[in-house]
């Protein structure tokens, strides 16, 4: 149950429930104790888990709230993957190396912002995918800084007397960075600028009248989207110890996609839901694989397959994802035993053409 | 005169491989233009039609005519039946919604695909297979040439459509307001259907067309990311747009890939992409108004 407003500073509470609070503590003590019993190569799955959720919390900046579709954040991902490798190689250390590796891929995202302005929906979206594909061509041809084709292999990092080589180092690495850009991004969300991202989401026209300045606000979103991506990939360069120019493609993109539909739009917790689904279904696949009858689990397109038919269901029957569901399932109980089951039924609705904006 | 002839023949080439994005792209454009949606799944539906096509024509032996002819209704109807089972519940979700379903949809074909007829690169035999045709030095091939009629063909055939006829009429009617159409009689959801059916039906005549010169596989859908971008590139919506993005694509990629070293040939295509939609956001034939307040 929300609590009774009594002043408008309870409007800007992070936690404004009791339950949101312990729910928050109860998961970070549940991601605390856990290196505590499980295995290097979970641990290092995890931590692959936060590293897309980062990213996640990126993307959702950016198409969640802003509305901004974008095809093309592998590439902010691969940008900061190798400014902090490369950077790492030349004896920068880690703590510099990782930020550099942000800011850039942040000035990346300005750079594409910019000249995008004036797109939205469609022609946003395949203006970055043509963007996520001219930084992938560079990744392969400046063999100079990338390796090329080759590939870079990624040194260990160091963080003072700390040695992150182990997966374990990595989980508490990514889970600290995903800490901080969840605390960023809430905070972001409840100030002026949160706000804008929101009301441009809604209409442009709108915001503009209400005194939204939508290309230093859109490019904003941009920069930093591309920003915590770029942190993401930094991390993801430790997790892959080897860098190669095409994993960053059209394929990655469309999983951040799918991650951030999946996991429910517009809401920062829908991004760690849906790095969950998708890091973890192929692992789910590989362990029933042998247990399941008639040889399905050996097919050769099970795996695109199931998260096909993962993405077509969800968008028909939950469009707001996990984390609508959830609080779906929550109001149920919250309102137990008076749930009216119209409550969150879909009106019939027809589409709008976004051909006029 | 070589240097001219060389120029003449990349432009054709480019023209010839432009044609199949404009086909696809065709598809992707029809859909738009009636539901309002994007279907990223036209790329599979036509190596679906392909892999339709070659079962048809080289495993059951049937005439290539008859075999094209019998791809077109099999997958008209597939189309039809995927718009009235699937994509009818989600009228009134949001674009993005429907574009990620359509992605989703994408996967299943293509593992659907790998399934029955197998991960191999398949082909058939064309009547245009192996003939060349000789104009004073400029070569085309007749695979070649009939993809550029067939494109042309279809394009003007469908331009006629919407302009002319009723039901053409009708599906610009439900693309522009569904509720307005709805209330001037318009059985919005058979046209969103009917729509989905001939857009089905062009992308297995593109499947068709393309198999001789680029093999079937369960892959080719990829081909759709560039008819997407030839799409845009014309202004979505339209239907000439559509065949002048496809055909500048082509010619970019041809030209790049003659003139640059290995490896930049898509990305040049990709720059030429980005700048003229920095210089025209909605594309070259633009199908959107500024909404007045």
């Amino acid at each position: 149950m929300r609590p009774i407003r009594t002043s408008y500073a309870q409007d800007l509470t992070l936690l404004p429930t009791t339950g949101s609070r312990v729910r928050v503590a109860l998961v970070t003590g549940v991601a605390l104790a856990i290196p505590a019993f499980a295995g290097e190569f979970y641990l290092g799955e995890l931590a692959a888990v936060f590293i897309f959720a980062i990213a996640g919390v990126g993307m959702m900046l950016l198409s969640g709230y802003t509305g901004l579709v974008s095809l093309g954040q592998a590439a902010f991902l691969g940008i900061g993957a190798y400014t902090n490798a490369v950077l790492l190689a030349r004896g920068v250390p880690l703590i510099l190396s990782l930020p550099s590796g942000a800011m850039l891929a942040g000035l990346a995202g300005v750079a594409i912002g910019i000249p995008t302005l004036r797109m939205s929906g469609l022609y946003l979206a395949i203006a970055t995918l043509a963007f996520g594909s001219i930084v992938g061509t560079i990744f392969q041809k400046w063999e100079g800084v990338t390796g090329g084709f080759g590939g870079f292999p990624v040194v260990s990092p160091t963080l003072g007397p700390l040695i992150l080589d182990s997966p374990r180092g990595l989980y508490f690495l990514s889970l600290a960075m995903l800490g901080l850009v969840l605390l960023v991004a809430a905070n972001i969300l409840r100030s002026p600028l949160g706000r804008s991202l929101v009301a441009i989401h809604g209409s442009e026209i709108s915001a503009q009248s209400m005194g939204v300045n939508l290309a230093v606000t859109k490019t904003l979103s941009f920069a930093i989207s591309a920003a915590i991506t770029g942190l993401a990939g930094g991390l993801f360069a430790h997790y892959v110890h080897f860098l190669a120019p095409d994993s960053f493609d059209l394929v990655l993109s469309i999983q951040f996609v799918t991650m951030i539909v999946v996991g429910g739009l517009g809401s920062l917790s829908g991004a760690i839901y849906g790095a969950i689904f998708i890091r973890l279904l192929p692992q789910g696949i590989a362990l029933l694989r042998d247990d399941l009858p008639l040889g399905i689990g050996h097919m050769p397109g099970l795996e695109p397959s199931l998260f096909g038919l993962i993405l077509v269901l969800f968008i028909i029957f939950e469009p707001q994802g996990v984390a609508g569901r959830l609080s779906k399932i929550a109001h149920y109980w919250s309102a137990f035993p008076l749930h009216r089951r119209a409550t969150f039924q879909r009106q019939k609705s027809y589409t709008r053409s976004e051909r006029v904006r | 005169m070589l240097e001219t002839a060389r120029v003449i023949q990349i432009i054709l080439n480019g023209t010839a491989v432009g044609c199949i994005y404009g086909l696809v792209a065709l598809g992707f454009v029809l859909i738009y233009k009636t539901t309002e949606t994007v279907n990223f799944a036209q790329g599979d539906l036509m190596m679906l039609g392909g892999f339709l096509a070659f079962t048809l024509i080289a495993k059951v032996g049937l005439d290539y005519w008859l075999g094209f002819l019998l791809t077109i209704v099999f997958m008209a109807a597939f189309g039809y039946l995927l718009d009235a089972l699937v994509l009818r519940r989600v009228i009134g979700q949001p674009q993005f919604a429907v574009f990620m379903l359509t992605l989703g949809l994408g996967f299943i074909f293509r593992a659907a695909a790998g399934i029955v007829w197998g991960y191999d690169a398949v082909s058939f035999p064309t009547p245009f297979t192996g003939r060349v045709l000789d104009f004073g030095g400029i070569v085309v091939s007749a695979n070649n040439l009939s993809i550029l009629v067939g494109t042309v063909g279809l394009c003007a055939v469908l331009y006629l459509f919407f302009s002319r006829t009723r039901l053409g009429v009708a599906m610009q009617a439900s693309s522009q307001n569904q509720l307005a159409a709805y209330y001037m009689g318009i059985p919005v959801r058979t046209v969103f259907s009917l729509t989905w059916a001939i857009s089905a039906a062009v992308a297995a005549a593109a499947g068709v067309l393309l198999a001789p010169v680029a093999l079937v596989d369960v892959n080719m859908g990829f081909l759709g990311f560039k008819a997407f971008a030839a799409a845009v590139l014309g202004g979505f919506g339209s239907i000439p747009g559509a065949l002048i993005g496809g055909v500048v694509v082509g010619i970019v990629e041809q030209v790049a890939g003659y003139s640059l070293p290995a490896g930049f040939r898509d990305v040049t295509a990709n720059a030429v992409l980005l700048g003229v939609l920095v210089l025209r956001p909605q594309g070259i034939l633009s199908q959107t108004m500024r909404k007045k307040v």
